[in-house]
This record gives C-alpha cells, structure tokens and sequence, in this order.
C-alpha cells in the first residue's frame, strides 16, 4: 500500500461504508416490513390462536434440532415447513404419537407425550406454515 | 506479557479448550447417529447432542473472544486492565451458566427445561443456537455487558489503537445484536427474519471484525512489520466484511417468506463475501514474508497462517458455492449447508481463536516460546485437525450434492429418508475424518503438558 493511503483515510472509509450499507440495510428492512403481510398469512395468525401455541409446542420440544422449518434447522430429519401438504393432519398425528419406532439401527424420534389438544394446535402451526408464501420452495414435495 | 493483568486470560483459554473437547466428542455422537440411528436412543437423542455440540463451540468461542481481548487490550492499550477481578468473577460466572445449562439439555427433556427456566414468561428457547433458557441468556448479557464495560475502561485509560478500537466495535456488536434472541413473535416469517440478525450479523459481521484484530495483533508480534502497515490492511479487510456483509444478510432471505427482492441484493452482496476473506489471506502471507524478526513461536505463526487459508476456503469459497439464489433453491438446507457450516467455523473462529492461544499461553507461561518438541506436537495437531476438518467438508458437500439430485432434482424425487439411506457411505466417511480430528485433539491438548522452555521471557 501506497504511502498516500494513510491509516486515517482507512479509518474514514471503513466507518463511512459501513454507516452508509447499515442504513441501507435499514430501509431495505423497512420496506421488507411493508411487504411481508401480503406473504406472512398473519390474518391466520389473528383469527386462530391455536397457530401460536403451536408454535409454542414446536419451540418446546426443539424441533429444529432435528428438523428443517422452511430449510433452516438440523438436516438429521425432513423438512417440515410443507409437511402439512406432504402428508396431511391425520398422518402427522398418528405419527406423532407412534414414536419411538424402535426399528434398530434406525434414526429414532422420541415421544413428546403430547395431548390431542396440543397435537391439534400442532398441526394448525404446520398447516400455517405451509401456506407462507416461499417464493416456490422447496422445489418439489419431498421437501 | 508485558502486564499483569493479562494473565486472566489463561482461564478463559483453558475452559474454551475444555468445552472445544465436549463439542468434539459430541459431534462424533451424532456423527454415529447418522449412520446408525438409534445410537445412545433415547439417553441422547440427535437434538440434544446437536445442542450441546453447536452450543458448546459458541460459548467456547465468545471464551476465546473474551480470553483474547483480555489479553491484548491491556497491551494494545499499555496499562493494566481496568479491574483483574471482575475478569475474573465473570469468567467463573460464564463457566458455571454454561455447565448448568449443558447437564440442563443432558438431564432434562427440553419441556420440562423450558418449564422449570420460566420460558413461559418470554418464550425465547427452542431456535437454533438460540436454545438456551432464559436465564442463561440474561447471564449471558450480564457477562458480556461487564466484560464491554471493563475492556472499554481499559482503553479509554490508555493508549487507543486501531486493532483496539476495532476489537471493541466487533465485541459491542457481538453484544447489541445478541439482544435479537429475546424477540420472538409468533409470526414464522418476522421470528426468522430477526433470527438472522443474531447469527448471519455475527458470524459473517461482527465476528469478523474480531478475527481482523485477532489476526492483527499477532501478525505485528510475530512479524515485526510496522503497526502502521498491519492497521491499514485491517481497516481495509473490515470494510470490505461489513460492505458485503451486511446487505449480504439477504442470502438468508431466500425462501423464509421474505420479499423476492432479497433474492437479488442477497446474491449480488453475498457474493462479494469471499473478497475479505482473501484479503486475510494475501494479509497473512504478506505480513509473513515481509517479517523483521524470526518469533520463535513458529507454531503460532502456522496457525495465524492456516486462519487466512482456510478462512478464506471454508468461509469465502464454500459460502459462495451455494450463495447464488438461482443455486441455492437446490441446495438450501441440505448438508451443502453443514459442509459450508463445519470449514467456516473451524477455518475462520477455531483457528483464530487457536492462533492467539498458540502465541499467548506460552508467554502467559513464562517462556517466549515453547520447545520444539512441543511446537512439533501442536504443528502436528494442526495438521491432523485441519486436513480432517477439510476431508469433513468434502464428505458432507459430496453428501449433499446427491442428498440434492436424489430428494429435489432428479425425474423421480425421492423421500428424505430414502435420500439419507442411499448417501450414508459418505456419513461413515465424514464419522472417520471426525476421529481423525479427534485424535488431532487429543495431540494438542497433550501439546500443553510437553515441559521445556526455548528462551527465558523477552
């Protein structure tokens, strides 16, 4: 480097790119809060308060450290931000509570001895998740 | 060491060392647990090994972090650290939360742990990296605030460097973005969006501005290369992280319901990520090759080194490998994403975090240097570690690349579970490269107890 670059010159710029991209990032924010009620399905969220206490339930039992929730999470077992339309409420109920399968040698989930109620709101989280708009992702069922 | 007070360091260095140990060997667990399912079922189940694994290596980083700076403000800033004791009493404080918190995921269902925590009151718990209750949270402001207020007493009191002052504003950040993991609203899409402000803004933000200063600080020891020299490069490398970074946050925003927009400004900024790592690469070498002075500690100049190569490999090129929108439709959530995950973190934090100690444990010790005998053991460990965490990465990445064309590209997609049945041959070879680690360290923690000294202290 060049002895006209000084260290303050450095300085100057290092604070000023970044004060400029931090307020950019801002407004970028800004503006993403204008646009994601028409993709959050937060009217869902107002109308059916089991959504949340699903969300509660799936917190509480870290969930994601096992599985992915719109692809973000542990890569140990599926995607579950659309297994509401990959398998449907009756089958993740069912599966829910049949767990551990036991099968040796294979990944096991345990059994979070959830209630019928607590498996609904479950379920109702799910089905909302599933309806967010993903921008077409994952790109087929399969998740 | 020139002042007393850096000596507190030496805690903070050996428990992030011993937690590095439980991250490992939790890691080899799950590792098992891929191939063979119902491996320590159901004492251990996947989660909570993943818990411990993923939180063990953070907290034995901010370790690190906290060890780091408590060495070299005092010197940066030539006077003693503003108060030694509450060092101290913070270490012990972190220490104690992280162990409770650990035999807490071990020892309790997660339910029953977010019951007994009061999750109930602010529900914080249960998001990744962010699972720890809310008590341990608080604890971790509380330490993080007095670890800022004394580290910044020490500064003002003293001399203000530019590796100082970047330091800090790395570490502030660390702390004020951190503030994110108490906000959690119901809203999938909003919960995930600041989610991201906790983790992308650290590890591809304001880590970064540590690992600069980290990296900094050695480099002028060892090197002998002007402050002047080694303060412009560093400016110039934290620019271009936080240039590209922060707009970069939009790689993240893909496909969690967020505008299409980020697709774009995510691609475009994130693909300038890699830039700052290969500084750090041409920074290390440079400063390297242009060195008035032959350090002795030959060990702490590989890893300073190892930091810019790998940095730049598991950070920079991984990242951008599966950045691109277009690209990362496939790939998203898949083991691309643990491939990227294992050689950024070990290239860019471990290493870094590594380098420090490498240089400053010695010196903490009485000694300039250590032996050669003991420089030739942790070179080995170096090398073991890093070759392995490399093979690792290329496991997980060939894993993943079927995992993608089996489950989401090919003509007739695949279940998730067919998918991880037919890729397990790679899960078997990433486990081996993981005992390979292993064994690098055990070697390196066997590179402490090597007696002998070089040359008496400078």
């Amino acid at each position: 480097m060049s002895g006209t670059f000084t260290t303050s010159m450095a300085r100057n710029i290092f604070f000023g790119g970044t004060i400029f991209f931090l307020l950019v990032f801002l407004a970028l924010t800004f503006q993403n809060e204008q646009i994601i009620p028409q993709r959050d399905q937060r009217a869902q969220l107002a109308a059916n308060p089991a959504i949340a206490e699903g969300k509660k339930i799936w917190e509480n039992n870290q969930c994601i450290g096992c599985h992915t929730l719109l692809g973000e999470g542990a890569y140990f077992a599926p995607e579950l931000g659309n297994v509401y339309k990959r398998r449907g409420p009756d089958f993740i109920k069912a599966w829910i509570k049949s767990q551990p399968t036991g099968t040796p040698g294979r990944r096991q989930m345990p059994q979070f001895n959830l209630t019928d109620k607590q498996l609904d709101e479950l379920v109702a989280f799910f089905k909302y998740v599933s309806e967010i708009n993903t921008s077409n992702w994952p790109p087929n069922i399969e998740g | 060491m020139q002042y007393k007070s850096q000596a507190v360091a030496k805690l903070y260095f050996i428990a992030a060392i011993g937690l590095f140990a439980a991250q490992i060997l939790f890691g080899l667990v799950m590792g098992l647990q891929y191939v063979v399912g119902d491996f320590l079922f159901p004492a251990i189940p996947f989660n909570v090994a993943r818990m411990v694994h993923t939180n063990a290596l953070i907290v034995w980083l901010l370790m690190g972090f906290m060890g780091a700076a408590y060495y070299l403000i005092p010197e940066e800033a030539e006077t003693e650290l503003f108060s030694p004791k509450l060092a101290i009493a913070m270490f012990w404080i972190f220490l104690v939360a992280a162990a409770l918190t650990v035999l807490g995921y071990l020892l309790v269902p997660y339910a029953g742990l977010a019951k007994m925590t009061g999750n109930d009151l602010w529900p914080t718990m249960g998001r990744e990296f962010l699972e720890q209750p809310l008590p341990t949270k608080l604890g971790i402001v509380v330490v993080a605030l007095a670890f800022l207020f004394n580290l910044t007493m020490t500064v003002l009191k003293g001399r203000k460097t530019s590796i100082s002052l970047v330091l800090l504003l790395g570490l502030w950040g660390l702390a004020i973005f951190f503030l994110f993991s108490f906000y959690n609203p119901d809203n999938v899409v909003k919960d995930k969006f600041y989610w991201w402000w906790v983790v992308h803004l650290w590890v591809e933000g304001v880590w970064e501005l540590i690992l600069g200063a980290i990296l900094a600080f050695v480099l002028i020891k060892v090197t002998g290369v002007d402050r002047e020299v080694i303060e412009k490069w560093l400016y110039v490398i934290v620019t271009l992280t936080l240039i590209s970074g922060i707009l970069g946050t939009g790689h993240h925003y893909y496909w969690i319901g967020t505008p299409e927009s980020w697709q774009l400004i995510g691609s475009i900024f994130s693909a300038l990520e890699p830039i700052p790592f290969f500084g750090m690469t041409l920074f290390a070498f440079n400063m390297v090759n242009r060195r008035r002075r032959e350090h002795p500690n030959k060990a702490a100049v590989l890893w300073a080194l190892g930091t810019g190569v790998m940095a730049f490999l598991g950070a920079g090129v991984w990242g951008f490998l599966h950045t691109l929108s277009p690209v990362n439709y496939y790939t998203h959530g898949t083991q691309i994403t643990a491939a990227h995950g294992h050689m950024a973190f070990y290239g860019a934090y471990v290493m870094a975090v590594l380098t420090i100690i490498s240089y400053a444990m010695p010196l903490m010790r009485g000694r300039a240097a250590n032996s050669n005998k003991a420089q030739v053991v942790e070179m080995w460990a170096f090398w073991l570690m890093t070759v392995s965490i490399v093979f690792i990465t290329l496991f997980l990445t060939a894993a993943g690349i079927l995992q993608v064309w089996l489950q989401r590209v090919s003509d007739a997609p695949v279940p998730f579970m067919v998918a991880q049945e037919q890729i397990s041959l790679f899960y078997w070879m990433r486990e081996w490269a993981g005992v390979v680690f292993l064994i690098g360290l055990i070697i390196y923690i066997w590179s402490f107890f090597i007696p002998g000294e070089e040359k008496a202290k400078a």
